[in-house]
């Protein structure tokens, strides 16, 4: 006989030392504290909203984006912020006014992305086999191609309208994502409580629904302010191609290349939109950035 | 020798003011072996990280004395701290998959301790080579441009000690050498350093939970329990005789190789538990013929046959890669197989079931850490488990069952010990009427003192249930304590299956015999089965 009595040693049927449970507790809500007191995170937070505030309200500014309210490629003043372009239109109007495309494809073509390549990555890592691998060699076709081309054939084929353009923006992002979160998946996979799931009968649905989705679902926040950034910016692309938003719109890209010729001896009518759309791609990094290093 | 080569007096250390290592003491001879015991969380490593200089930046350190070699640890800054960690201290760690760097052959990791000290390329390379034959590598003179991934976890351990020995360290300190791998990896490891201790010359210290290993290796033993030296002396002293009423706990829950399972314990299904399983009429539960299992072109299971008795404990022992673990996956249905593995009462049996049917294998992971999703708290894991089973009474009730308190149940796994997440995943294996239980290493991730009653747990509940339970386990000690019958595996087949007293008093085979005599050898080396048998 062993000289063991049950409960002898009591050091595990009692409770973890209540430190050990307040310190997790701690930890998670330092984790928010700590991204509140980043710098970077409040000011891109802050220019993403500025930028949501214009796209919605720019009307009631009373801005006029379309009017000649000035005289013709007028420098920057006190009556025009931002200067005016070759057709007299104050060129601050139109980058408040630019926000609002920028912001409806964009944000909505990322979320199409991420639900998209966050289910079919979440099926791939959870199934692997066969589907894994003829979901993975199809996005690798897809990655393999030239983003900006492939959209151009896109947009060529399907046209330029707003529900059109965030469809494809949205499939052309799912892929990335798709394998981020695959490899995520794939790591969780690793650890047996998802077995554990399943052998207890759960459901295949059940399983990645409840016991994987909660534990990716920070690589999905991350991926998706990512992709945000991404989508803007190709937006911008397009339009600057003129495949999107066509004259006399007020479209960051499409008053960069409209004012293309005057950089010279107007460098405000191609500066402004040019940093407006930097701001907005900078501040998702950045806060993409921010969440990544907070949680870790 | 007059001057202690580590001289350590009242030494303190607090990490945002909350004391981990209190008021400590105690000295290595130049060439000595000093042992360190103690559970998770004792403060060992932080003793280990003080002597070596590398503990945290915003750990406060305080002692009146902390020299090794003649330096003040806590002192040294730049220069000086780069040369005492260059030609003093020399550190072997816990694992080395993670110790060596997996993007270096291990060759120029040796040889780049040596050309830190100043070496030529071609003095390195013979010196490396040296170092890999002293370490009893197979072929030193072409292990060198492996990988570490190429390499057994005994083989990655050997390099790691080859790296740490070439720089002729006065101090060598073994932060859990031999976690991890094998029973007679581990004697082979140990033995070695043992052996380089007396011709090189160096002071060891060990850090462990292990006892009887550190017992058996150390000259003198300090046993910590939350960050105080409660019992210090020479390594037979402080295990035959040990003073500290913690001490006495810790020898007495080390799974004894001697005792075989607690007989007669009243049990709900009283015909059943009270005679051995193999002398009622085998009621087969699950027929288990030609088992195969192939990865990678390399047999895991090679032919198993085998039948599982209703309500009895199978123990299954064998080295890593001996296939047992595969032998539980392959029960429970996580890997396929070819052969024919037959649940009574049909239904199939592992993933992909008819859902509305019990489930008729449970699995208990080692790992209770990645089994539980941390993302559940215990009231939802067992709850879930008590419907999905069919199981009875509610998640309060199961909790109670495995000894686990009330309060327990709202929190999550990372808020839980490892001996409470362990009864959770157990509880939740246990939670219906399943016909058979996988027990896959419960309790090779515990600390002794907990490891003891995790496997009464098991017991307990395997006998109230009646329920079918395979134990697969490295320490034939832990399966003696639990098993009805053994099997041992070596190279994907059982090799030797009988009743447990019969494995341990007349094992046939050669594998069975090897495993027997590791781990007596261990035990008889700490002076524990002399003391066992008179006790």
């Amino acid at each position: 006989m062993t000289a063991v009595v049950p409960g002898a040693l009591d050091t595990d049927t009692r409770p973890a030392p209540d430190a050990v449970g307040a310190r997790t507790v701690r930890a998670a809500r330092r984790g928010r504290r700590a991204l509140l007191r980043r710098p970077t995170f409040l000011v891109s937070v802050a220019i993403l909203l500025g930028w949501v505030a214009l796209a919605v309200g720019w009307h009631a500014f009373g801005l006029q984006p379309f009017a000649k309210t000035g005289g013709l490629l007028q420098p920057p003043s006190g009556a025009h912020w931002f200067g005016t372009d070759s057709l007299g239109r104050d060129v601050f109007a139109r980058v408040a006014a630019g926000a609002r495309p920028a912001l409806l494809i964009g944000p909505f073509g990322a979320a199409l992305a991420t639900v998209l390549g966050g289910t079919l990555g979440l099926l791939a890592g959870y199934h692997r086999g066969w589907v894994d691998t003829a979901l993975m060699r199809f996005f690798d076709v897809l990655l393999a191609l030239p983003s900006l081309i492939f959209l151009v054939v896109l947009v060529g084929a399907f046209g330029v309208s707003t529900p059109a353009l965030i469809l494809i923006v949205g499939v052309l992002f799912a892929p990335g994502i798709a394998r981020i979160v695959r490899a995520t998946v794939l790591v969780e996979m690793g650890k047996s409580y998802v077995q554990a799931a399943r052998l207890q009968g759960e459901s295949a649905f059940r399983a990645m629904l409840t016991e994987l989705l909660p534990n990716v679902v920070g690589v999905f926040v991350i991926q998706a302010v990512l992709s945000l950034g991404a989508a803007i910016f190709i937006t911008a692309s397009l339009s600057f191609l003129g495949l999107g938003s066509q004259p006399p719109a007020a479209d960051w890209g499409l008053d960069i290349n409209a004012n293309r010729a005057y950089l010279q001896a107007a460098w405000w009518t191609v500066v402004f939109p040019g940093v407006a759309v930097a701001s907005i791609v900078v501040s998702a990094n950045l806060i993409a950035d921010n969440l990544k290093e907070v949680t870790g | 020798m007059t001057e202690p080569l580590v001289r350590v007096e009242g030494l303190t250390v607090a990490y945002r003011g909350v004391r981990v290592v209190d008021d400590v003491s105690f000295t290595i001879e130049p060439g000595g072996s000093y042992g360190l015991v103690g559970e998770s969380g004792s403060g060992k490593s932080t003793v280990a990280g003080t002597l070596t200089a590398s503990l945290d930046p915003d750990a406060t350190v305080s002692a009146t004395t902390i020299t090794v070699d003649g330096s003040d640890v806590v002192a040294l800054r730049r220069e000086a701290l780069r040369r005492f960690r260059r030609d003093v201290v020399a550190v072997v760690h816990q694992e080395p998959g993670l110790a060596l760097n997996p993007t270096m052959t291990v060759g120029r990791q040796v040889a780049e301790v040596l050309r830190a000290r100043g070496s030529g390329r071609a003095d390195a390379e013979a010196a490396t080579v040296q170092a890999f034959t002293r370490v009893g590598l197979p072929t030193p003179e072409t292990v060198g441009v492996r990988y570490p991934h190429e390499l057994s976890g005994g083989q990655q351990q050997r390099v790691a000690i080859a790296m740490a020995l070439v720089a002729r360290p006065r101090l060598l300190v073994l932060d859990e050498p031999t976690t991890g791998l094998d029973s007679t990896v581990e004697a082979g490891i140990m033995a070695l350093i043992d052996e380089l201790r007396t011709e090189l010359g160096f002071a060891t210290l060990l850090i462990s939970h292990n006892l009887p290993l550190v017992a058996a290796h150390c000259d003198r033993v300090g046993v910590l329990r939350r960050g105080v030296l409660v019992e210090e002396g020479s390594a037979t002293r402080v295990l035959l005789a040990p003073s500290d009423p913690y001490t006495v706990q810790l020898v007495e829950a080390l799974p004894d190789i001697t005792a075989g399972k607690p007989a007669g314990r009243p049990a709900a299904d009283e015909s059943a538990a009270d005679e051995p399983a193999a002398q009622r009429a085998p009621d087969v539960l699950v027929t288990v013929r030609g088992l195969r299992k192939e990865y990678e072109g390399q047999a895991a299971l090679d032919g198993v046959d085998l039948d599982l008795h209703r309500g009895e404990v199978l123990g299954v022992v064998g080295e890593s890669g001996s296939g047992k673990t595969t032998f539980g996956r392959a029960l429970a249905g996580l890997v396929g197989y070819d052969g024919t593995i037959a649940v009574a009462g049909g239904g199939g049996h592992g993933v992909g079931r008819d859902p509305r049917r019990t489930p008729p294998v449970q699995v208990v992971f080692q790992n209770a850490d990645a089994s539980l999703n941390p993302r559940r708290t215990v009231r939802q894991v067992l709850g879930r488990a008590i419907r999905l089973l069919h199981g009875a009474g509610s998640a309060e009730e199961l909790a109670a069952r495995v000894g686990l308190a009330a309060d327990v149940l709202d929190r999550r796994p990372a808020q839980l010990s490892g001996g409470q997440k362990q009864r959770v995943a157990i509880a939740r294996a246990f939670a219906g009427p399943v016909p058979l239980v996988v027990c896959d290493e419960p309790t090779s991730a515990l600390d002794v003192s907990v490891q003891a009653r995790i496997l009464d747990l098991v017991l307990d509940l395997q006998r109230t249930t009646g329920t079918t339970c395979v134990f697969i386990s490295h320490d034939l000690a832990v399966v003696r304590r639990v098993a009805d019958r053994i099997a041992v595996f070596e190279a994907g087949r059982i090799v030797d299956l009988a009743p447990a007293e019969r494995v341990f008093d007349d094992g046939t085979h050669p594998r069975t015999r090897a495993l027997v005599e590791a781990a007596f050898d261990l035990r008889r080396r700490a002076g524990l089965t002399g003391r066992v048998a008179t006790a």
